[in-house]
């Protein structure tokens, strides 16, 4: 309401032909990923201003989370960025470990790795498809899909589910890999090095391409440090950050792997190291999968690990002594978990996601905290956007890899 | 008395023919821009109505003469019904000025190429009147596009066919095609490669399509200039592409690639040739589409100014001086 009586007070005052073209974009909008909204001035097709608005995909996840038990809140991470849903569910359970001072299990280690990095390569084919399809190439789109359906096909072998998989719990993994899956892994492996090297031909060596992301958004690194940019959007500004090297977790400290950084920070770079990633994840995946033959036969879950069915309250009886009666038996609260908070951090495919959750001694969180890199990152589309065209706007959106399910939470 | 009468049956006859079968050749080019591109794209395209889809085309038809036809409120009325059949008509024309072979063609008047150019400048009224009078935002920004991009598109294209026009010293579609036949190489192709190069290009953005199909932008503006439009005037706004498709087609064929004549003559089939060469161009159009990017607006301006419209200059020079020593 208050956006509409800006531009009333805008356009009083001026002439009709000074008056500013304004455009609503969104929230349905088939390039704005999901329900983002962009208020738009522009002056001819150069953008002014742009008011990015949110909220419209909110389900108050930190709020249900409150309510559910530590188990059944891995449930609702799925639905952060659910793209990679896997990679969320890893941050929700690292954070809930650190809570419960949980050893996880090598062999549950190298699985959540693989799950993370598969996660990594279906979001970020899932970005290059849309991001081709903004500028046009309708055919990557296709392309892109087809490879990650071979994934969620995987993920399907794995846990039953496509895209909301919750197979990570808090201690461990749901079930082991079926040896099946693993043969199927090594197939993927060895094949998508060369459906990499396709898409590069297909969108690399084509001028247009070219064209619409060369020197297209640029953000220099302090900026980019100043914006809050995160992952890949940092990284192709320069910046060598990387959760995954810095604070390495799961058994990313044991995988050899390159961090791959831009360098003019434009939306090409950024594409770029989207595309080295890839074959980075494609590389951690091949080494973990050799390393989890030697962990053969081992648990996948810690074995002190919290129960699915979290009670809410425990009361345990105690004798107390009484003077009259002699003793008093007296129930008393226990402690389901230990109080205290925890903090956790995983490169997510879009940037940085951090759990960082309170816990009071029940089974449920007192307080969980998420910062979701696709929140940060619509913050800097003002920025990024101001003096560029319409056209520009989509390559941003895309280049910035937002999910709005991820934002909004 | 009884000779005109004849005549203007056949007339007639020669028009609803022709009328009949461009229409069935954009329904079907549509049905074959999706199974092309399917292919080209790991997919299958439409295989459910009739024996491999064959009969789509048919049905996408029948449901967008039975779908509603909304008017939104806010539009300007009397334009928002007309401009697409502008657009139609326009595109549509053009066909009837194409000689098909030796001794067919519908309409065979001397200034045919020019009446052409005319007709295809005119359809963007059709565009720009449909962005503007649904009165909304991305109709008219799409409107805008059009405008901008047919015009200097049209330059270039017109620079092209000057050149052809020079080479063979008329307008007549018909008498372009006999001189080409005459000329050394059998076609205008080879002395004019920057000339049918420089048209091709115009052509694709003359038509709206990708890489040049800004002001349909899907991913900006949605749908462009018809996203108010619904049922059947929406499906006159694609016949309309499709037959601008098929007229520039022809036309490159008649100006370029030697109209009728091919290696060797195909008995009883007179066209033959004619329409392979327009087959192979209108591929040529899927092709790209299913290949390449989008340009940005300014980058598409810089093409046509920096790049097309000198060169169709220095092209058409070129040939003047060309003529004017032999």
């Amino acid at each position: 309401m208050s956006l509409v009586l800006e531009v009333n007070k805008k356009q009083k005052g001026k002439d009709s032909w000074e008056e500013p073209f304004y455009l609503n974009m969104g929230p349905q909008h088939p390039s704005t990923h999901g329900v983002l909204r962009l208020f738009l001035e522009l002056e001819g097709e150069t953008i002014v201003n742009c008011d990015p608005i949110i909220g419209y995909l909110h389900r108050g996840i930190e709020k249900l989370a409150e309510n559910l038990n530590y188990n059944q809140t891995i449930v609702l991470s799925d639905r952060l960025d659910y793209i990679s849903s896997a990679a969320n569910n890893v941050a929700f359970a690292l954070a809930f470990e650190k809570l419960f001072k949980l050893e996880v299990p090598r062999r549950a280690k190298l699985i959540r790795t693989i799950v993370s990095e598969m996660a990594r390569i279906c979001s970020h084919l899932l970005w290059l498809a849309t991001h081709a399809l903004d500028i046009g190439a309708m055919t990557v789109f296709l392309y892109c899909f087809r490879d990650r359906e071979w994934l969620l096909n995987i993920y399907e072998r794995i846990c039953g589910a496509r895209l909301t998989h919750t197979y990570v719990r808090v201690g461990g993994v749901r079930r082991d890999f079926e040896p099946e899956v693993i043969e199927e892994l090594y197939r993927f492996v060895e094949e998508f090095p060369k459906r990499i090297t396709d898409y590069e031909t297909l969108i690399d060596t084509n001028r247009i391409w070219l064209k619409r992301t060369k020197n297209i958004a640029v953000v220099s690194a302090e900026e980019a440090f100043n914006l809050g940019l995160t992952g890949p959007c940092l990284r192709g500004s320069g910046v060598s950050y990387d959760v995954r090297k810095f604070r390495p977790y799961d058994a990313y400290s044991e995988v050899e792997f390159e961090v791959p950084v831009g360098q003019n920070g434009d939306t090409y770079d950024r594409y770029k190291v989207r595309m080295i990633e890839l074959r980075q994840s494609n590389w951690i995946i091949k080494q973990c999968l050799d390393k989890l033959s030697e962990t053969e036969g081992e648990l996948v879950l810690a074995e002190n690990s919290p129960d699915l069915l979290m009670p809410e309250k425990v009361r345990e009886v105690s004798a107390q002594p009484h003077p009259k009666l002699g003793v008093m038996f007296k129930p008393k609260e226990k402690e389901i978990v230990p109080v205290g908070e925890a903090f956790a951090s995983i490169e997510s495919p879009k940037g940085e996601l951090s759990v960082y959750v309170v816990s009071d001694g029940s089974s449920r969180p007192w307080r969980l905290r998420i910062r979701t890199p696709s929140f940060v990152h619509i913050s800097a589309i003002p920025h990024m956007t101001k003096g560029h065209m319409i056209a520009d706007l989509v390559a941003i959106i895309g280049t910035l890899d937002i999910v709005l399910g991820d934002s909004d939470r | 008395m009884e000779d005109l009468w004849s005549n203007l049956f056949w007339f007639l006859a020669g028009t609803v023919i022709l009328l009949i079968v461009s229409l069935l050749h954009v329904a079907y080019l549509t049905y074959a821009e999706r199974k092309i591109i399917a292919r080209m794209q790991q997919r299958l395209g439409p295989n459910r109505v009739g024996p491999r889809g064959l009969l789509q085309p048919i049905a996408d038809m029948l449901k967008l003469l039975t779908k509603e036809d909304i008017i939104p409120a806010q539009v300007d009325k009397p334009v928002f019904y007309i401009a697409p059949f502008i657009s139609l008509v326009c595109a549509g024309t053009g066909i009837a000025l194409v000689p098909l072979w030796e001794n067919f063609v519908i309409s065979n008047i001397n200034v045919g190429l020019l009446f052409i150019l005319a007709l295809s400048s005119l359809s963007a009224y059709g565009v720009i009147l449909s962005g503007w009078a649904s009165n909304s935002r991305y109709a008219f920004l799409g409107g805008l596009r059009a405008s901008a991009q047919v015009i200097s598109y049209e330059i270039a294209m017109s620079l092209a066919l000057l050149s052809v026009v020079l080479m063979a010293g008329s307008l007549n579609l018909g008498d372009i095609v006999r001189a080409q036949i005459n000329s050394p190489f059998k076609v205008y192709l080879i002395p004019q490669l920057i000339g049918f190069f420089v048209f091709i290009i115009s052509a694709v953005a003359e038509c709206n399509r990708t890489p040049f199909d800004l002001p349909e932008a899907e991913t900006e503006l949605v749908a462009g200039y018809f996203v108010e439009y619904s049922g059947m005037r929406f499906a006159l706004f694609y016949l309309a592409e499709y037959f601008g498709m098929l007229v520039m087609s022809a036309l490159a064929v008649t100006c370029f690639l030697g109209g009728w004549a091919g290696p060797f003559e195909v008995p009883y089939v007179p066209f033959f040739w004619f329409v392979v060469k327009v087959y192979a161009l209108l591929f040529f159009y899927i092709w790209i589409r299913a290949t390449l990017p989008r340009y940005r607006y300014d980058q598409l301006m810089d093409l046509g100014w920096k790049v097309l419209i000198p060169l169709g200059l220095i092209n058409l020079f070129l040939t003047a001086l060309i003529k004017l020593i032999f």
